[in-house]
Order: C-alpha cells, then sequence, then structure tokens
C-alpha cells in the first residue's frame, strides 16, 4: 500500500510540518512586531560584565514560567492537569524568605541552602498530594489540584503572617537576581531543568510511558504499565518545578508574597503548553513546544507594555494574539484559509513526518476542509 | 439483474496521505437494491475509499455522483443528510451513554426544542427489536460486548432514514467490516435485515475479510489491491480461488496447509491452574487447567463469557472466588501486573479502547509491553529494540512497514498485527488471544493461525477465542464450551469432534 510518493521532498513543506513550526514562526513575528516601536529591541549591550537587552530580559523575566510550563507538559501529557502550582509558587517562596528571615545571618551559606530546601521539599509534598488524590483516589485532576490552588494561599499567608516578607540575603539574590558568565543566573537554572527534563523523559522509558498512559489509560493498564506510580511522579515532578520557580521569583524581589508570588502563572503555563503543542486530551507531548510556548508568552506581555497598549485592553490583546496562535495550530483552520498547502490532512507529497505534527493529537485528525454539497 | 443507473458513481478517485498513495485513480459504483462487496488485502484502501465517500478525508481527485448529481460531502453528517448511512470499521459511539441515546445521538426526537426520552426510548427498543436483539436499551452501551457494540452501531445506522425530521432516507447503507467480531447467529440477522433492506431498494457496500459471507450476501464485488481497482465481478462469475488471487495478485496455496496439518502431541505439565475462579456478574466460579504448549480453545455464543474468562485469568478483572496458580506459584491475578509478571499475555478484542494508543508509532505500540514490565528506568537499547521491532514487522507483514507511522494511521488489520506484535514480543508462557484474527484478512489470518501452532509447538500455552468454530476447532487441543457465563464443559479434541458436536453442547450446556 505505501506507495511512496517519488516526488523530491520540498524541505518548505517539510518545515511547516514539523511541530515546532507554528510556535517558533509565531515567536518571530512577536518579535519582530516590537521593533519599530524599540528600534534597538535586538541589541544587546554588555554593562559592568553583564548582558543587557531586551532579548535576556524576556528569558530572565520568563524564567519562572518556563520552568512551570515545562512540569505542567508532562502533567498534561497523562491526561491530567494541574492547577495549584501558581499556590505552590507562593508557598515555596513563602517558606524560604520566612526561614531565611529568621537567620541571624541572612547571607550564610548553609542557612540558605538550608532554607531552598525546605521550600522546595514542601513545594514536593504538595504534589505527592496531588498525585495521591489524582492517581489513587481517582479524582479529577481540576478538582483535585483545586484544593492547593485554593488553601495553598491560604497556606503561604500563614507562613509569612499575611505580611509580605523581605530579606536581605546575597547568596539567595542569586538564583533569581544574580548573574553569572555574563548572563542572568536563572538562564542557567532553565536550562539545567530543560535539560534534565529531556533526560529524564527521552533517555528513560519514561516519556513513552508518560506519552501511553495519557494516550489511552485502559491500554496502558492492561499492559501493565504502573500508571498510579507514573502519575504520583508526574506530579511531585510538576510541583517541584513550580518550587524552583517560587524561589525564583521571591529571590528576585527579595521579598515573599503570599498573595501576588505565581498569580495566575498556572494560567499562562496551561497557555505555554498548548502553544507548544501539546494536546491537553494527554499523550504526545513537546518540552522543546512548550519552552517556545512560554516565550511566546512572555514576549507577548513584554509587547504589550512596549508598544504601548492601554492597560484596560491588556487582557484583551493577549487573548486575541493567543487565539491567532491556536488557530494557525489547527491544520483544519490553516487549510480553510491558506488552501490546501498549508494543511496537514489533505497532505499530498513530501517528506513530512506526520508524528508530533501538534494539532495531529486532536480527535478530529481527518481534519479536511469543509466543502457543501453541491 | 437489468442495469439501471447506478445510484452512485465514483470516478478516479484519488486519495493521498503524507507519503501514503492510498487511492489511485479507483472508480466504483452501486447500484439500487444490490449488495456489493468491497474486497482487499489489509491496507488495500476499502476503509479509506469509504471515508473518502462519506466526507471523512477529503478528495484529493475524482468525482462522485450520487443519484445523478455530482456530490462531495464536507463531513460525515452531510453524507448521512443525503442519504447515506455508514457503520464504520471501529465503533464509534459513546461508551457512557445508553444503547437508546447512542442509536439516536444528533438526531433526538424533539418536541419544541425538547428531547423526548419516552419516544426515544419506544423507537430505540423497537429498532434494536427488529434485529432480533434482546438487549436493554437504557443500560450504558460499555455494559455490553463489542460484539453487541458493533450491533448497535449497525441499528443506529439502519434506523437513520426512517426517523423523521431528516428528509432522504437512506439510499445506500455503508458497513465497513460490521461481522468481524459476531457470531453465526447475529450475522443471519444482519443479513436477513440487509435481504430486506436490499428489497426495498437500498444499496448496501459490504465489506469483510469472511470469504463464505461475501458468497453467501453479495451480488456484486469490487476488489482492491494497493489502492488500486483490480476490477469488478458479479460474485457468481468467480470463485474463491479467483478472488484470493486477484487480492493478493499471486496464487495462494498455503491457505488449504492448515486444514490438514496434525495437532502436536508433546503436551507438558500444567502450566496454570485456576480452582473455583470467578467474578460476580461476570463468571460464575470455573475450574481449568491449561498445560505447557497445550492450545485451549473457547467456544460459546456472544456473551457466553468467554473473554470473562480471560479477563479473569490475566487479572483485568479482579475474581472475587478462587484461587489460580501459574507455574506452580500462586498469583493474586488482582491486577494486569500479576499476571503479566507471571509470564501471561493478553490480546484485546478491542484493540482501540483496550489495545493501542493510537497517537504513539507502531514501534513504541509494540515494544510498550515489554517497556513496562521492564519499568521507566530501563528502556530498551536501541540496538535492540530497533532488531526487533522489525523482526517482528517482518514476521507478521505489517504495512507499512514502518515503525515510524502512527498506529492510527494503519488500516483496522495491520492494526491487529501491530498489538499482536506487542505480546508476542515478551515472550509469554500463556497467550491468550481474544479474536486475534479479527478483521484480518485472509492470508494473514492462515499465517496468525500457523504462528500459533509454531508457538504452542514451541511450548508456548494458548488460550484462543474466535468467533468462527472452525478456527478454534483447527487449533485446540482442548475446548472449553460455555454458555451463560458458566463454563460448562472441556472437551479434548478428536477426530470425532466436530462443530455441529461443539453447538450442541453449546446449546444443551452439557457435555454428552
Ligand atoms: N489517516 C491516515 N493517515 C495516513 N495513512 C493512512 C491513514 N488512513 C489510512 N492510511 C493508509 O492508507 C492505506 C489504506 O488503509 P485502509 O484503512 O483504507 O485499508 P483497508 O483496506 O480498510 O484495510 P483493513 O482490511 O485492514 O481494514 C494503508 O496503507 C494505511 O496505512
Ligand atoms: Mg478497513
Amino acid at each position: 500500500m505505501s506507495t511512496p510518493s517519488v516526488t523530491t521532498p520540498s524541505r518548505w513543506r517539510a518545515l511547516t510540518h514539523h511541530h515546532l513550526f507554528w510556535p517558533v514562526a509565531v515567536l518571530v513575528v512577536l518579535l519582530l512586531v516590537n521593533v519599530p516601536f524599540t528600534p534597538d529591541f535586538f541589541s544587546i549591550k554588555m554593562t559592568d560584565g553583564h548582558l543587557y537587552g531586551s532579548l535576556v530580559s524576556i528569558v530572565l523575566f520568563g524564567s519562572p514560567l518556563i520552568l512551570v510550563a515545562v512540569g505542567m507538559t508532562l502533567v498534561i501529557a497523562t491526561g491530567g492537569i494541574d492547577l495549584s502550582v501558581g499556590a505552590v509558587v507562593a508557598i515555596t517562596g513563602a517558606l524560604a524568605c520566612s526561614y531565611i528571615s529568621d537567620q541571624a545571618d541572612q547571607s550564610a551559606l548553609s542557612g540558605v541552602l538550608l532554607a531552598m530546601g525546605l521550600g522546595l521539599l514542601a513545594a514536593v509534598v504538595c504534589g505527592l498530594w496531588n498525585g495521591f488524590l489524582v492517581a489513587r483516589m481517582g479524582i479529577q485532576p481540576i478538582i483535585a489540584t483545586l484544593i492547593i490552588m485554593v488553601a495553598g494561599r491560604g497556606v503561604a499567608q500563614l507562613i509569612t503572617d499575611g505580611q509580605i516578607i523581605t530579606i536581605n540575603s546575597e547568596p539567595y539574590k542569586l538564583i533569581g537576581g544574580g548573574y553569572w558568565l555574563t548572563l542572568p543566573f536563572s538562564i542557567f537554572v532553565v536550562a539545567a531543568v530543560v535539560a534534565v527534563t529531556v533526560v529524564l523523559t527521552r533517555r528513560t522509558a519514561l516519556g513513552l510511558l508518560v506519552e501511553s498512559v495519557g494516550g489511552n489509560a485502559e491500554a496502558s493498564r492492561l499492559v501493565g504499565i504502573r500508571s498510579m506510580r507514573i502519575k504520583i511522579m508526574v506530579y511531585m515532578f510538576c510541583a517541584l518545578c513550580a518550587g524552583i520557580a517560587g524561589l525564583m521569583i521571591s529571590s528576585n524581589t527579595s521579598a515573599a508574597d503570599g498573595n501576588n508570588a505565581g498569580l495566575w502563572i498556572e494560567l499562562d503555563a496551561i497557555l505555554a503548553v498548548v502553544i507548544g503543542g501539546t494536546s491537553l486530551l494527554g499523550g504526545r507531548f513537546s518540552i522543546g513546544g512548550t519552552v517556545v510556548g512560554a516565550l511566546v508568552i512572555q514576549t507577548l506581555t513584554t509587547t504589550i507594555y512596549t508598544i504601548g497598549v492601554p492597560t484596560q485592553t491588556n487582557l484583551v490583546f493577549k487573548a486575541a494574539v493567543v487565539i491567532v496562535v491556536c488557530l494557525l495550530q489547527s491544520p483544519k483552520f490553516r487549510a480553510k484559509v491558506f488552501g490546501a498547502k498549508f494543511g496537514a490532512g489533505s497532505g499530498t507529497k513530501g517528506s513530512a513526518k506526520p508524528a508530533t505534527a501538534p494539532a495531529d493529537t486532536a480527535p478530529a485528525t481527518e481534519a479536511a476542509p469543509k466543502m457543501e454539497v453541491s | 439483474m437489468a442495469e439501471p443507473r447506478p445510484v452512485l458513481e465514483m470516478t478516479g478517485i484519488v486519495k493521498e496521505f503524507p507519503g501514503v498513495r492510498a487511492l489511485s485513480d479507483v472508480d466504483f459504483r452501486l447500484f439500487p437494491g444490490e449488495i456489493h462487496a468491497l474486497m482487499g488485502e489489509n491496507g488495500a484502501g476499502k476503509s479509506t475509499l469509504i471515508k473518502v465517500l462519506t466526507g471523512v478525508y477529503s478528495l484529493d481527485g475524482g468525482t462522485i455522483t450520487l443519484d445523478g448529481r455530482s456530490v462531495r460531502f464536507g463531513s460525515p453528517l452531510q453524507a448521512q443528510h443525503a442519504g447515506i448511512s455508514t457503520v464504520y470499521q471501529e465503533v464509534n459511539l459513546c461508551p457512557n451513554l445508553s444503547v437508546a441515546e447512542n442509536i439516536f445521538i444528533g438526531r433526538e426526537p424533539t418536541r419544541m426544542g425538547r428531547i423526548q426520552w419516552k419516544r426515544m426510548r419506544k423507537e430505540a427498543a423497537e429498532l434494536v427489536d427488529r434485529l432480533g436483539l434482546d438487549i436493554d436499551v437504557t443500560a450504558p452501551l460499555s455494559s455490553y460486548p463489542l460484539a453487541v457494540q458493533q450491533l448497535v452501531a449497525i441499528v443506529r445506522s439502519v434506523g437513520t432514514g426512517d426517523s423523521d425530521g431528516e428528509g432522504s432516507g437512506t439510499k445506500v447503507l455503508v458497513l465497513d467490516e460490521p461481522t468481524s467480531s459476531l457470531d453465526r447467529d447475529e450475522v443471519q440477522e444482519l443479513f436477513r435485515l440487509m435481504r430486506r433492506l436490499k428489497d426495498e431498494g437500498v444499496a448496501i457496500l459490504f465489506v469483510s475479510h469472511f470469504l463464505d459471507q461475501i458468497y453467501e450476501i453479495c451480488d456484486r464485488m469490487t476488489v482492491l489491491r494497493n489502492g488500486t481497482l483490480v476490477g469488478e465481478h458479479m460474485v457468481g462469475d468467480l470463485d474463491q480461488v479467483g478472488l484470493i488471487q486477484l487480492m493478493i495478485g499471486k496464487a495462494l496455496d498455503q491457505l488449504e496447509e492448515l486444514h490438514d496439518h496434525q495437532l502436536h502431541s508433546d503436551v507438558g505439565e500444567t502450566l496454570v491452574k485456576a480452582e473455583g475462579l470467578g467474578r460476580t456478574g461476570g463468571i460464575a466460579p470455573f475450574d481449568l487447567e491449561i498445560k505447557k504448549g497445550e492450545v485451549l480453545g473457547l467456544a460459546g455464543l456472544l456473551g457466553s463469557g468467554r473473554t470473562e474468562l480471560a479477563r479473569l485469568l490475566f487479572g483485568a478483572d479482579q475474581p472475587d472466588s478462587g484461587k489460580a496458580t501459574i507455574g506452580g506459584k500462586q498469583v493474586s491475578l488482582s491486577a494486569p501486573n500479576d499476571a503479566i509478571g507471571a509470564g501471561v499475555a493478553f490480546c484485546s478484542e478491542n484493540r482501540k479502547t483496550e489495545g493501542l494508543v493510537p497517537d504513539l508509532t507502531v514501534r513504541e505500540n509494540i515494544i510498550l509491553a515489554l517497556q513496562a514490565a521492564r519499568g521507566w528506568t530501563r528502556p530498551i537499547p536501541v540496538s535492540q529494540r530497533d532488531e526487533l521491532v522489525a523482526k517482528y514487522i517482518k514476521a507478521l507483514d505489517i504495512r507499512p512497514a514502518n515503525p515510524e507511522a502512527r498506529v492510527g494511521q494503519l488500516s483496522g488489520g495491520n492494526q491487529q498485527k501491530v498489538l499482536l506484535a506487542r505480546w508476542l514480543i515478551t515472550q509469554p508462557k500463556l497467550l491468550i488471544l481474544d479474536e486475534p484474527t479479527r478483521g484480518i484478512d485472509v492470508g494473514a489470518k492462515a499465517e496468525i493461525q500457523k504462528l500459533v501452532v509454531s508457538l504452542s509447538e514451541d511450548g508456548m500455552s494458548v488460550l484462543y477465542i474466535a468467533a468462527e468454530l472452525e478456527e478454534v476447532l483447527r487449533l485446540s487441543h482442548t475446548i472449553g464450551v460455555l454458555r451463560d457465563r458458566r463454563l460448562v464443559a472441556q472437551i479434548t479434541n478428536g477426530p470425532e469432534i466436530t462443530t455441529s458436536r461443539i453447538m450442541e453442547t453449546i446449546a444443551s450446556g452439557e457435555h454428552q
């Protein structure tokens, strides 16, 4: 049956079918939009041995979101969702900061390390709780994680006594606000977490098993996959990522704000995952896509400021862009607007690798242009 | 038959998927009041032709004429409104809705915008009755086995035309392998219904890999091979041998081979022993022994508990009484893991919901069971993995032979082979095969049966379930007969055992 088409593979087609094509294209367009408003948008300057520039700041400010979104990707791939990440960000920051603020010497490295350990431990416990509710008790992920989403901020408030705790600790400042080798230190943290995640999922069989559980839970059970363990692990990992993001945010401001730290970050993270091409239905996931997705969101936020969108219409503008991105990823939409050339379903020839085309994970793979009965 | 104008005419149909030309320049026509078989090997393009017709896929070339008017459907719903009712190969219903809701989904009887539940249930019950089915239309669909779900899908499609509202009524009925998991009796019911619709002037497109069924019910057939048309014939003009030759493009003689094969006799010591194993609502407690290298076939009617028995042995459902030992060790069977650990493998009859992960590739699906057993920390080394996958793709002739292809895009029969490969690769001690040849073409079916024989010769025990009694009889050393969710007899196969003898046992419920 597979009469392979013999036409020369069109590079362009292969490119447009790559699962990162549309997210990256949107990112590039968003970046370019800034140029008329900020002519030196792409320039990077060296001051005091630190690199500065819009691109650097986008990555710097986007770091917590990337972290949270990477963890969220795995949860979503199992067919779940984690709404509690914002609260976990707050708890971790609150715990670490309040511990440091209690120290006589806030800059003592041992104290700072202990504080971070404590914060991350709390995060992982939150993840364990989520995982337990979802995998063991069989509660809908959206409900299970709603518990910490709501209660977690209260806990964070309790830890900080309802105050904003400010600290003055040099070592702690490093994670979210410091520099190393001319670059913001957070960039290295993010790179490390992303690398570890990729290795953990793709060099072991974890990624495959996660995708299997998310792609068909019953089949996975019958094949002997211990999905309970895998789900618990994934929720713990997601919370750990949120915890690191929590440290970063509180470190950047040298303060813990139980109310506002990481507020709504879960929504941005879910968006980033979706823009990156991972389906909310679970199954196939792409860490690379998520990183690009998070950068798209951060760039969007930056763009809103640079082009001076009035604050009242801020969210509407953001929503509009998100809608466009999501539409662009739908083969059905592309086929309708740009003709069959870009549509996946009616794709004709070429060496396109349909394996992970983002919208291919949607249930209606057989997307086709609608035609009327003539 | 005087040839009136065809009700449906497809000419020069082309459909391409990235890297695959599924249909090239195919012509197909369908006359009113005929039953027309669409034949071809697994992956020949039968389902694709159907999906192109009903608007599931868009057309890359060619024209479709319905009743003399050129049409092109944007969605299956449009096709349905134009009078083409379809039962797709993979049952596509909502398991958590009731049978009645499934039958009427999308066209519920309404009054002033509100659904008339009572009327819907009544009409559903009538429709189900018409097919001679005894099922409760208010129960959720998932409470019925796959075969019943398939029948509900059929009821849904034939019921489409005569409920009010939509108008046109069914002109064309498309059935893509509707009989793949049905027993004889249901097949006969279905055929009765098909004949009646045929007499009413409905044109029926029928796909099946059971050649006997084709010869029993069809008037005309169109044969596809590798996405091209090889011919259209009246059924009477072409015998089975000729048909097979057209389908695979060469003569096939190994098909006969299996009929006179000898069951090997070196059956070893007991491998599996179940004592009083049972589950309320599933199957009554039963005693069963499977020896090393033995093929145990299960016979029984639809809903007699064959699948339930298999699921208990695998731990897919938890037994609530009795115990089981495998290889001398007691196994708790509280989850599939327990059974898998003891060397049991289970190929579900329901490859779509209980078998494959459609988004993953052929390779990933094949290694899944083996990988799950190794745990996530020990991935199968790449070279070993690729070698294994290549070996089984070749052994089972999975097409396209591309380990990177997404399983969801394979033809039904090839998906079934992927599922088989997944478990064969684990080299189990007991292989449970629930309808392993479902949707598999004649050639491949013989291959799989031969495989079962050779596996058992090498010492693997096999629990074999198939709707076709001949198939069970041909392969099994022992035949377990089930009736009303009870294992009523275990018959040692021998020259004097015939299918009618087993039918009698099934009917009487006891071994004479
Ligand atoms: N959505 C899809 N994407 C890519 N390839 C596809 C898709 N659907 C079908 N194919 C390919 O088209 C070919 C024809 O498949 P089709 O399902 O029509 O076969 P079939 O004749 O129905 O086989 P079977 O008897 O196994 O059901 C196969 O090679 C299959 O892999
Ligand atoms: Mg098919």
